[in-house]
Order: structure tokens, then sequence, then C-alpha cells
């Protein structure tokens, strides 16, 4: 690992100063300009989003960039390595179609001011910023705070409306988030306590196998599991993800429950490589098959629409936790390069995309019918044709049908655990793939059918709108495309490859 | 027993305490009270770090209390932001609590 900052250092810098920015300059000018300073940060986040990965691509290294100039373990260091340029790149992606698709739905006021767009925005810049923050951080208090300002972004998007259920809604995520990182900042001072550094580097050169780090880490994980909702803490994620407008709901299960499963790789996979413990990681398989099981079964059983895919966010996250079990073996050296770990981190990437996808269409459809019974959707596939085909795109990448990211994803975890002889992880991915594909044809059949009597829409819906949530959907099915070489982004910069040069 | 030794241990049972709280009671004032129980614990223990780290000649490690620091910010931060909404529910429904579903 250089011990000085790199070349294109700044540019973190940059991915952190400009949304923060966005964010005082909204709160200074207020609602009336709070869309535009977002929009035209966008695409000069997209841009910075695209450099951090072009650097790391072309030099094959970490980016580094050390605060103040003060090295660690004094100093605070920001690190991009390739899996951070690809999760910048997917938030930054995300975020910019989202943006879009929100200008119809909380459009600049034009006479007085109002709260729900100026909140809207300023925290959809919020959110992206301490994304940011969570995918460069280097240092495991740092990340805490940016965990911290994540939870505190994405709390009120739930409650944007201000509807009883929605309030109901957020103070329960709060309450979960808040036990998730109060976990997570009890296992950091117990890290402290025995290394005396909170540097990833440093820290993952230091740590040996003994009851402090176990301590600390089942701490940490256990925060982190609350934050992600792996089942059995996914209790707080259904009535807040289903009850946020559209757009935010598209935020909150396309991006903000990545960022404590982003933490949990480096934890795993970047501080304790060399103390790989296959109990524990078999845990974490289970937690996330019981996930896929229950999050599918119950989703087969909802009314509305929104809560259907909200149910389904919580099966998606158990396939991210399976990795764990497929990826840590002791006997080899290099967990990251197996297919699971890729895998894995593919299907966080592709997921986000489908996922945001569903919840906009969703939004749309809505929007259009006045509500979002499951039973009352006869006729929308014929009114909305743009909107349902990428519901339905969204739905191919979760089910894990080829070509989408879905299917490359899925394949991957699943020819890792057959190759590993772990056969009862294949059963559970091909079960969820199958109840996947159950509450989407139930969805699908319902809006393809005729309607009885015609239908009338209690609004038009903009083609742009259909646009975005269709090219996001296809973003998701590119991933399928996409061949195995850029996948080495993903390896560039783990942790065998930081110490020995 | 040591000095350090004895405000570790108070800094583990506060957790403690506050974890019981934090599951057991099912009204969010409460839950919001034994979160704050949990970070004074988590803060104690940090102190500690910072007294047991003390290199020769100094009174104690600086960086602990520099994070005890931010994190106070951080949880003082988070507790408004819960109570706010907690106020905001209490002013629509009339009561504090999250429901018999909670």
């Amino acid at each position: 690992m250089p011990n000085s900052a790199t070349a294109g250092g700044f540019l973190l810098v940059l991915a952190i100063v400009l949304p923060v920015s966005g964010v005082l300059l909204s709160l200074v000018l207020g609602g009336r300009h709070a869309e535009r300073i977002a929009l035209i940060l966008m695409p000069a986040g997209l841009a910075v989003a695209l450099a951090i990965a072009a650097a790391v691509w072309r030099t094959h290294n970490v980016l580094q960039y050390f605060v103040g100039n003060w090295n660690p373990p004094l100093g605070v260091a920001f690190r991009a390595d390739g899996l951070s340029a690809a999760m910048m790149l997917t938030a930054a992606l995300l975020i910019c179609g989202i943006g879009l698709f929100a200008r119809g739905q909380f459009p600049s006021p034009q006479q007085a001011e109002l709260r729900a767009p100026l909140v809207f925005w300023t925290l959809l810049l919020a959110v992206w910023g301490a994304l940011n923050a969570v995918f460069i951080g280097g240092d495991l208090f740092n990340l805490y705070v940016a965990l911290e300002l994540l939870t505190f972004a994405a709390v009120p998007l739930v409650s944007l409306d201000g509807r009883v259920e929605t309030l109901a809604a957020a103070l329960r995520y709060l309450l979960f988030a808040l036990l998730g990182s109060i976990l997570y900042l009890l296992g950091a001072v117990l890290l402290y306590g025995a290394y005396g550094t909170l540097d990833i580097a440093l820290l993952s050169g230091r740590i040996n196998a003994g009851p402090i780090a176990w301590a600390a880490i089942s701490l940490m994980t256990a925060g982190l599991l609350a934050k992600a909702a792996l089942y059995p803490f996914h209790l707080w994620l259904p009535p807040a993800h289903a009850g946020a407008p559209a757009p935010a709901s598209a935020i909150l299960s396309g991006l903000v429950v990545k960022a404590p499963f982003f933490l949990a790789i480096r934890l795993w996979f970047d501080i304790m490589p060399r103390m790989p413990e296959r109990t524990a990681a078999q845990v974490l398989g289970i937690l996330g098959a019981a996930a896929i099981l229950v999050g599918s079964v119950v989703a087969l059983r909802q009314v509305r629409l929104k809560l259907l895919i909200a149910y389904s966010t919580v099966a998606q996250i158990g396939y991210l936790f399976l990795m764990f079990p497929l990826a840590i073996k002791p006997e080899m050296g290099h967990p990251w390069n197996t297919t699971a770990w890729t895998g894995g981190v593919l299907q966080a990437i592709s997921h986000a995309f489908a996922k945001a996808a569903m919840f906009m269409a969703a939004g749309l459809i809505a929007e259009a019918l006045g509500h979002d019974r499951i039973a009352g959707l006869s006729g929308i596939g014929r009114a909305l044709p743009i909107t349902v085909f990428a519901f339905a795109l969204g739905g191919v990448s979760l089910m894990g049908l080829p070509p989408s990211g879905g299917f490359v994803a899925k394949a991957m975890l699943l020819t890792a655990a057959v190759a590993e002889g772990q056969w009862w992880w294949a059963l559970v991915i091909l079960a969820g793939g199958l109840l996947a594909g159950g509450y989407v044809f139930l969805v699908l059949a319902r809006a393809l059918a005729d309607a009885s009597q015609p239908l009338t829409l209690l609004s038009p819906i903009s083609p742009s709108r259909q646009a975005v949530v269709v090219a996001l959907a296809l973003c998701a099915v590119l991933l399928g495309f996409v061949p195995l070489r850029p996948l080495e982004l993903l390896q560039i910069g783990r942790p065998d490859i930081a110490i020995g040069g | 027993m040591s000095e350090a030794t004895l405000y570790g241990l108070c800094g583990a049972v506060l957790v403690g305490l506050g974890l019981f709280g934090l599951i057991v009671h099912p009204q969010p004032l409460r839950k919001i009270l034994a979160f704050n129980l949990i970070g004074g614990g988590v803060f104690l223990l940090f102190g500690v770090v910072a007294r047991r780290g003390a290199a020769a000649g100094f009174g104690g490690d600086p960086v602990p209390h520099a994070l005890i620091i931010t994190g106070i910010v951080v949880a003082f931060a988070a507790t408004a932001l819960a109570i706010a909404l907690l106020l905001r529910l209490f002013q629509e429904t009339g009561r504090a609590t999250l429901g018999s579903d909670g």
C-alpha cells in the first residue's frame, strides 16, 4: 500500500464535497432552487464517479487520500478500491435516474415555500454524500459517522408525506437503526482498545483471532444486520419502504440497505481475511436463506403492490448474505477471487437497479390508478404498457432469468454452492427464484388481464418518467450482457494486493 | 481492582441495562432513553480505552477523546431526530406508542 495520497485522491474528496455543498446551498436558497441545484450536481457527481472508476481501472490500484496529509493511524484515510468504484458508479447512476423521475413528483414550488420538495431534493443529495462517504471510508469510526448520516438522511424520506403510518414506520426504522449503530460503535471501541487503530488497512495487518476480535466483529456484524434488515431484523423494512413516496422507496431499497452490507464485506473480507471462521459464516448464510424463504412467501401473500415489492427486498437481501458461507474458505488465501464473492457483489448492484425500477413503476401505476391494490390492476398493462414492461424487466432480474444481472449473480452463487459441495444453499437459491417468479407473475397476470370496465387514469403519466424507469430496468438486464472482464474491476485493491504492494 | 477495570465494568453494566431496556420496553420514549444509556456505556468504554492506551508520560490517549466528542454529537442528533418524530406522532395520534403490532 502506498504511504501517500495517490494522484486522483482529490476525486474522492469531490465525491463527498459536491453533494454536501448541494445540501448546504439548498438549505440557504430554499425550496425554489433545491431541485435546480440537485439537477446541476447530478451530472457532476456522475462524472466524478466515472473518473474514479476510470482511475482505479487504469492504475489497477487503490485511490487514496489522507485528510490534512496526516497518515493513519493518527489521520483519516479515504480509499477507493474496485468495489468502492463500482458501488459509487451504481449509486451515481441510480441517483441521476431517481432525480429525473422525481422531477414530476416533487416540482419546485412557484409561489409559497413547500416543505416536501425542499426536503426531498436536499435529502436526495444528503443520501448520496453519505453513501459516497461509506463507500470510500477507510476508518471504522469515520464509517460509523457516515452510516449515521445515511440513517439521518434516509429516515425522514420515509415520512415525507407526514401520514401517521409513515411516521410510525420512520420511527420504527430509526429505532432499529440506532440499535444497529450503537452495537457497531461498541465493536469499534473494542477494536481500538485492542489494536490501537481503526484504519482498515492497518487493522487487517494487526488483527489476530482472539476473544476481543471475535466479540468486536460479532457486535459490529449484528449492528450492520439490523441496519441491512436481514431476517430476523427485517420487521421495520416493509412498512418503511412501502410507505415512502416512490422515488424515496427506490433510494431506500436500491441503495441505502446496500451500505451496511458493503460494510459487512469490509469487515469480513478486508479486516479479517486471515481469520476466517466457517461456523459464523454459516450462521450468516442461514439467516440469508431464512430471509429468502420468509420474504418471498410473505411477498406472495401481499394485497398491495408496494408491500409486495418491499417484502421482495427482504428476500433479495438474503441472497447477499449467502456469499459469506460460500466465499469464506480457510484453506484458500483469497476469498474475493471466488465466484461467490463476485456473485454477491453483482447481486447487490443488479438488485439496486431492478428494485429501483420496480418501485418507481409501482409509483407510476399508483399515480395513474389512485391505489396500488394488486387485485385492481386489471387493464393497466394496456393503459401503461411501458411502465408494466419496466416492472417485468426488473422482475426478470429478481427471478434470475437470463439475460439479466440477477441471472449472472445467482448463477455465480449457484456455481459456487455446487463447487463447494454446499448443495443446501443451491436449493435455497433455486427455491427463492421460483418464489420470485411466483410473485412477479402474480402481478403481471393481473396487470395484463383485460379490465371488466374501461380504465380511466386519474392523471396522465408523462412518457419521460416512464422512459427513466425503463432505462433503470434495462441497466439491470444489461448487467447480464457485461462480459466477465469488467468484473475484474471489483477485485482491484483487495487486501492481498494492497499489503503485498 | 484498578481504576480502569472499575470504569470498564460500569460501562459494561450501562450497555447491558440499555440493551435490556431497548429490547424489553415497547414504548418508543423508553427505547430512546435506553439507546442513550447504551451510548453512555460505550463512551465510558472509550474513556477506559484512552486511559489504558496511554503511553508513558501522557495522561491518556487523545484519539478516543476525539472519538467520544464526535460520538456524543452523533448520539445527540439521533436522539433529537427520534424525539422530533415521536412528538409529531403524538400530535397526529394523541398517543406515543407504535401501535399493537410494535
